[in-house]
């Protein structure tokens, strides 16, 4: 690895205080670099969400360090984690979680509204956004006239939008059928060709496999890591 | 590569209002009913306001026309408590002040007493006072004639009267035919005219009004003026004049003879608040209290069900005190809409109200302006406590937990 990496876990842990306290990581360590295709898999239970919510700034670790971009999420405020977020973390999640009442244009530039971007700005790189993921015919729609594979896309827009070093995707494919989480795949594909940094939540070891890369978890532990070669396109089931 | 983070800026304002603005937008008829309350609350106060001033000022109008510049002198008491009495020649040497434009007066007959027939018990005197009068005396106190016609120097010689309006509808008599009478001291006295009420003199309403002469000649009057109605020539001369009146009503006695402004009396009438109007400020604290707990109400469970949108925010880049000031702004957004509705309404009440009894329509700034704030202030605190549990939220409950 010649460049600095975009994410780097180190020896993480996670212990959620409940009675009783659960450990849900055990020191944890990997580092993704700049315009690679991960995929975490693992089944239930196995530390994956979690280890979301920590790569993703929402959560803190117990102990070891999550570094993004080069930056320490340890050792920022609240305030500045917040704005990390904003600007170097675009979130793609299951449920889509988009305002129905705002055309698609409006919720793909509501990823910018928290950087500090002026509206019309905003709207001109939702724009874009919205034009990679192949809707911006579509721009003043609503999310409700939308398919479910058309709002992920829309959902994946809005993690675009703000042009961040790294995408946290949560079982992108979990609400859709066979073949749209198939087109979502090759979405996503086709942002790393562009040099995207991608991660990619999954318990199915399926869509993993086809993944240049493959980080394994079991029991809050990496169990392996692979990475294939050859390069094998999304679409090519 | 290192990153240098920056703290996060505030929204822009367009962008906060837009942002605050989502769930009223979302949810119309929610939000319209949570509004209800502090709209009930701020119309009721801004109408009790409204109406009061407007009440006031049309008072104060009719006050105004009605003139400030008339002065009252009057018979005291004497230093052991009796009656005193004004001098007969008191309206003349009263008219030579300078200033003094016209000089009006009535001298009240004493133990005579107005009955609608002979047979009418003596007693039942209907507590009306008989009153010998000047013939300019409506001019004077700015009186006008409802019926009939006033006294003349030909009727002021005979038996003939003019009554009060009090005192007509105490004898029963609400037209002034010819043949119609009333029996004064033995004897009957022909109803010339009944006046209008008078707001500068309400003496003159309970009053049985006869000439001079009439008086003289009938009832064994003396000839004493008892209350002398002046009015000075400006209304700046009043407070020279009303210096001057007592000494020269009565030289020999000045401490015996009383004067007053009757503009006065009436202009602090109009401006005592009514009781009922605390009553009504009450409701509409009480109106405003439950529509307070109405918008923090909605904003919990706003809060609650909204979750995922705060999760997404806070995924997106939103800082607690982003999440804090949305939800802030939403409550203060609510109960300004109610403010505003409010004042509309209030302002709708004063307006028709005021219409219909005649005045002017009088909003005080402080009504329509503490309307709006206190909604803003009401926001504010009914929607703290919610907006504070939403930005306490763990973004990763808040995305997770649906």
């Amino acid at each position: 690895m010649n460049t600095q990496p975009v994410l780097e876990v180190d020896s993480v842990t996670k212990i959620y205080q409940t009675q009783p306290p659960v450990t849900a990581l055990r020191g944890v360590s990997f580092s993704v670099a700049a315009g690679e295709l991960a995929a975490i898999v693992g089944p239930s239970g196995s530390g994956k969400t979690t280890l979301l919510h920590l790569m993703g700034t929402l959560d803190r670790p117990t102990c070891g360090t999550v570094r993004l971009a080069g930056t320490d999420a340890a050792a920022l405020s609240d305030r500045e984690v917040a704005f990390l977020r904003a600007s170097r973390i675009g979130f793609v999640f299951q449920q889509f979680f988009l305002a129905e009442h705002k055309s698609l244009l409006d919720n793909v530039a509501d990823g910018l509204l928290y950087a500090g971007v002026r509206m019309a700005a905003r709207r001109e790189r939702a724009l874009d956004a919205l034009s990679a993921v192949g809707l911006a015919g579509r721009a003043d729609a609503r999310p409700t006239q939308l398919s479910g594979g058309q709002r992920q896309r829309v959902a994946i827009a809005r993690a675009l939008a703000g042009e961040p070093a790294i995408i946290l995707a949560d079982e992108p494919t979990g609400n859709l059928d066979q073949a749209t989480g198939q087109s979502i795949l090759a979405l996503f594909w086709s942002l790393h060709e562009r040099g995207a940094t991608i991660v990619l939540i999954t318990h199915d070891m399926d869509i993993a496999r086809r993944m240049p890369r493959r980080v394994e978890m079991l029991d809050g532990r990496v169990v392996a890591d692979t990475r294939t070669a050859t390069v094998q396109p999304a679409e090519r089931t | 590569m290192t990153t240098t983070v920056h703290a996060p800026r505030q929204l822009y304002a367009t962008d906060l209002i837009r942002l605050s603005s989502v769930g009223l937008r979302t949810r119309k008829l929610r939000a319209a009913l949570s509004a209800l309350g502090i709209a009930i609350g701020v119309a009721a106060i801004v109408a009790v306001l409204g109406l009061s001033q407007s009440s006031e000022a049309g008072l104060l109008a009719e006050i105004d026309s009605l003139g400030v510049n008339m002065l009252t002198v009057s018979n005291g008491q004497t230093l052991l408590g009796q009656q005193a009495e004004l001098p007969t020649q008191a309206p003349a040497m009263v008219g030579r002040i300078a200033g003094v434009g016209s000089v009006q007066y009535t001298g009240q007959v004493s133990n005579v007493n107005a009955y609608r027939s002979p047979l009418i018990n003596a007693i039942d005197t209907n507590a009306l006072t008989v009153r010998a009068t000047s013939l300019g005396l409506l001019p004077g106190i700015r009186d006008t004639l409802a019926q009939g016609h006033f006294l003349n120097a030909a009727t002021a010689r005979e038996p003939a009267v003019v009554l009060g309006a009090v005192a007509a509808q105490r004898l029963g008599i609400d037209r002034a035919f010819s043949g119609e009478r009333i029996w004064l001291d033995n004897q009957w006295f022909y109803v010339a005219g009944i006046l209008d009420p008078a707001y500068l003199a309400p003496d003159i309403d309970t009053s049985v009004l006869v000439g001079f002469p009439a008086a003289g000649t009938y009832l064994g009057f003396d000839g004493h003026p008892s209350t002398i109605y002046v009015r000075t020539q400006t209304d700046d001369q009043v407070d020279a004049v009303q210096a001057l009146l007592a000494k020269a009503a009565n030289p020999e006695e000045p401490s015996q003879v009383s004067v007053s402004q009757p503009s006065q009396v009436l202009t602090a009438r109009a401006a005592t608040q009514s009781a009922l109007n605390g009553l009504f400020l009450g409701l509409g604290a009480v109106a405003l209290l439950v529509g307070a707990i109405g918008v923090a109400n909605i904003m919990v469970i706003a809060v609650l069900e909204r979750r995922s949108e705060i999760g997404l925010r806070r995924a997106l880049g939103a800082t607690r005190g982003h999440i804090r000031m949305q939800f802030l702004c939403e409550a203060i957004l609510l109960a300004l809409i109610g403010g505003a509705i409010g004042v509309a309404a209030g302002a709708a009440a004063t307006a028709i109200g005021a219409y219909v009894k005649g005045w002017t329509t009088v909003i005080p700034p402080e009504a329509w302006a503490g309307g709006l704030g206190a909604a803003i202030v009401i926001g504010a605190i009914a929607g703290l406590l919610p907006a504070l549990r939403a930005a306490r939220m763990s973004p990763t409950q808040a995305l997770w937990s649906i």
